[in-house]
């Protein structure tokens, strides 16, 4: 054991500590006190960034109007608004059902093969560049399916980088579910998907709202994807089939942009990103609260 | 509908939609090699070597772009490196119990900031202080030294490598973070007892137990965090100049990587091999995202698992 005689040729015969070595843990110690703070003031810094410079731009007509073209008087993030609230929910119902079948099928469904092929597919997926899944949909439904840039791709670009989090985090938890809780519900002569969903999936509620939080709060932060796949629209569109603007694509266009209003506009946009994910996360966590009950 | 045909009904469902993720993965992977064909077989591997990006001509090299990667990959990792693995320290060994948990959690935080807002920061806060201040600095002093010095000449614009290298640090670092700090907690605590009995001082227990212990793990989570500089598309294309095709040795050279190069160029290239090019730079990193987090993911593993092996 090397690291055992470096050691015991470090510790002194006296056992005081000598000023030297106190120095040098006080150093250390404030160099990991200091990155850790650090690491944090750089949330503050960045936040307090986005409610400063971001206020000036929101009123009222801000959230209401569609983007006017520069040196009209005016304009907002209504499209954009809209769009990130279409593209967040119709990605949520089509990735949270599949993350929790995923989930359930790694923990539940232990016996097979196929498990920990899922899960490992999973990983993979949550690794991949966001650019990239951008690309898949692209070829898949913008050029080939769909036949054009549409909302519709994009909520499952969204919907593919969704995935992975909610199984990844559904399956943590839902292993924490007690295994005599399952025991039980079969002693009583259950049906597995009745223990499943009656038993596993409620006892595990509040950790899946967190695993739907955390997807969706993701999601509606997400510009790559939807550069390739909704595109962008100046104009308000609910049409599925259609492109749409979100709010990531609108903070792009503003800050790209030569213009100093537009960049105020791009900070204001992100202030409410920022709110809309707070807000999504809070909403969706209450409400979960709630149905518990 | 007795309860066995239930069950089966049910497992069916649950399997038919668990196996939409594979199945998800594999046509990625499968549609993105596809079209890179032409790509690849027009330029083979001298695509990789040669930076020539020129879609009038369709000769297409993406040497400058996957430089432009690699250096702000670098960059980003050298600057987050230290200060993650300082935090996950002080957040598992030293912090007092009261601190610990809200700030873990405002790092923590960092990872939902959105990647657009970030790029927003650096282009707005960040480039300026980098232009008027940081760089002419940084090429007054570590600028004047031989060799080293290479890599601070040059006109200062702002927008250019360092500056998406800084960003990415900033961005990697929740992630960094929080997998030393999962892995430095996996570290059995009579490792640190031990030398902490033979009359060490926290920090020695740190650097002499704890550290060697979790090594193969950090080098896990430093893996991951390259995984995700390299593929990280918004805030880089802000903020990292966009215009080079150059390589050269000074970082304030403005850069291109190549997610900014997808995310630039796809909607406008119409002409198919340029398209073909682009998936093409997808395609390369899709098989690094792949091949890294494979490979990490087994090493942190081994660790946080300890002895007993790998369940996969």
């Amino acid at each position: 054991m090397s690291t055992a005689a470096s050691v015991m040729a470090r510790v002194p015969e006296r056992h005081a500590v000598s000023a030297r070595r106190r120095a040098r843990e006080r150093t250390m110690q404030a160099l990991v006190a200091l990155s850790a703070v650090g690491a944090a003031a750089l949330l503050v810094i960045i936040l307090g960034y986005v409610i400063v410079r971001g206020a000036p731009a929101l009123n009222l007509a801000f959230f209401t109007e569609r983007p006017l073209p520069f040196g009209v008087e005016g304009g907002g993030v209504g499209p954009a608004l809209v769009g990130t609230v279409i593209l967040s929910l119709l990605a949520g119902v089509i990735a949270i059902p599949i993350g929790i079948a995923s989930a359930i099928f790694v923990t539940e469904f232990r016996s097979g093969r196929l498990a920990p092929a899922v899960r490992f597919a999973a990983e993979l997926i949550a690794g991949l560049p966001s650019i990239v899944v951008g690309v898949f949909v692209w070829a898949f439904l913008v050029r080939g399916i769909i036949g054009h840039y549409a909302a519709l791709a994009g909520a499952i670009a969204l919907a593919i980088i969704m995935i992975p989090i909610v199984a990844r985090t559904v399956e943590e938890v839902l292993r924490l579910v007690p295994q005599s809780l399952r025991e039980a519900g079969l002693a009583l002569g259950a049906p597995r998907w009745r223990v499943v969903l009656s038993i596993v999936v409620p006892t595990a509620r509040a950790g899946i709202a967190t695993a739907v939080v955390l997807a969706v709060a993701r999601a509606a932060g997400e510009t790559a994807p939807l550069l390739l796949t909704a595109l962008g629209n100046l104009f308000f569109s609910t049409d599925l089939l259609k492109p749409v603007s979100a709010l990531p694509l609108q903070i792009y266009q503003y800050a790209a942009s030569p213009y100093d209003d537009w960049h105020t506009k791009a900070w204001g946009s992100s202030l409410v990103l920022v709110g809309v994910i707070a807000l999504l996360s809070l909403a969706l966590r209450l409400a979960i609260r709630r149905g518990a009950r | 509908m007795t309860s066995r045909t239930a069950d089966r009904t049910f497992a069916v469902g649950v399997t038919a939609l668990a196996l939409l993720v594979p199945l998800t993965l594999a046509a990625i992977t499968l549609l993105v090699v596809l079209d890179s064909l032409p790509s690849i077989q027009r330029f083979g591997l001298s695509f990789l070597l040669t930076s020539t990006w020129d879609p009038v001509h369709a000769a297409f090299g993406a040497g400058a772009y996957l430089f432009g990667t690699l250096v702000t990959t670098a960059i980003a990792i050298a600057l987050a490196t230290p200060v993650a693995v300082g935090a996950a320290i002080y957040l598992t060994e030293y912090a007092p119990r009261a601190i610990r948990g809200p700030l873990a959690f405002l790092i923590e935080l960092l990872a939902y900031i959105p990647s657009i807002v970030y790029g927003l920061w650096g282009l707005f806060v960040l480039v300026p202080l980098f232009r008027s201040e940081i760089d002419p600095f940084l090429q007054r002093t570590v600028g004047q030294v031989p060799i080293i010095g290479a890599l601070f000449s040059g006109s200062i614009v702002g927008t250019d490598l360092l500056m998406g290298g800084v960003i990415l640090a900033v961005m990697v670092l929740p992630l960094l973070v929080a997998v030393t700090r999962e892995v430095l907690l996996a570290v059995p605590p009579a490792q640190r007892e031990g030398m902490i009995g033979l009359g060490a001082t926290r920090w020695e227990a740190i650097a002499g137990a704890v550290l060697p212990y979790a090594r193969v793990g950090i080098i896990g989570a430093v893996v991951l965090a390259v995984a995700r500089a390299f593929g990280e598309t918004m805030a880089v294309t802000l903020v990292a100049g966009n215009s080079s095709t150059t390589v050269g040795p000074s970082l304030f050279t403005p850069g291109y990587t190549m997610a900014s190069a997808i995310a630039n160029q796809f909607t406008e290239a119409s002409d198919p091999l340029h398209f073909s090019a682009l998936v093409e730079i997808a395609l390369v990193l899709l098989v690094v995202a792949l091949v890294i987090n494979t490979g990490a993911r087994l090493l942190i593993r081994r660790v946080a698992s300890g002895p007993q092996g790998l369940v996969l």
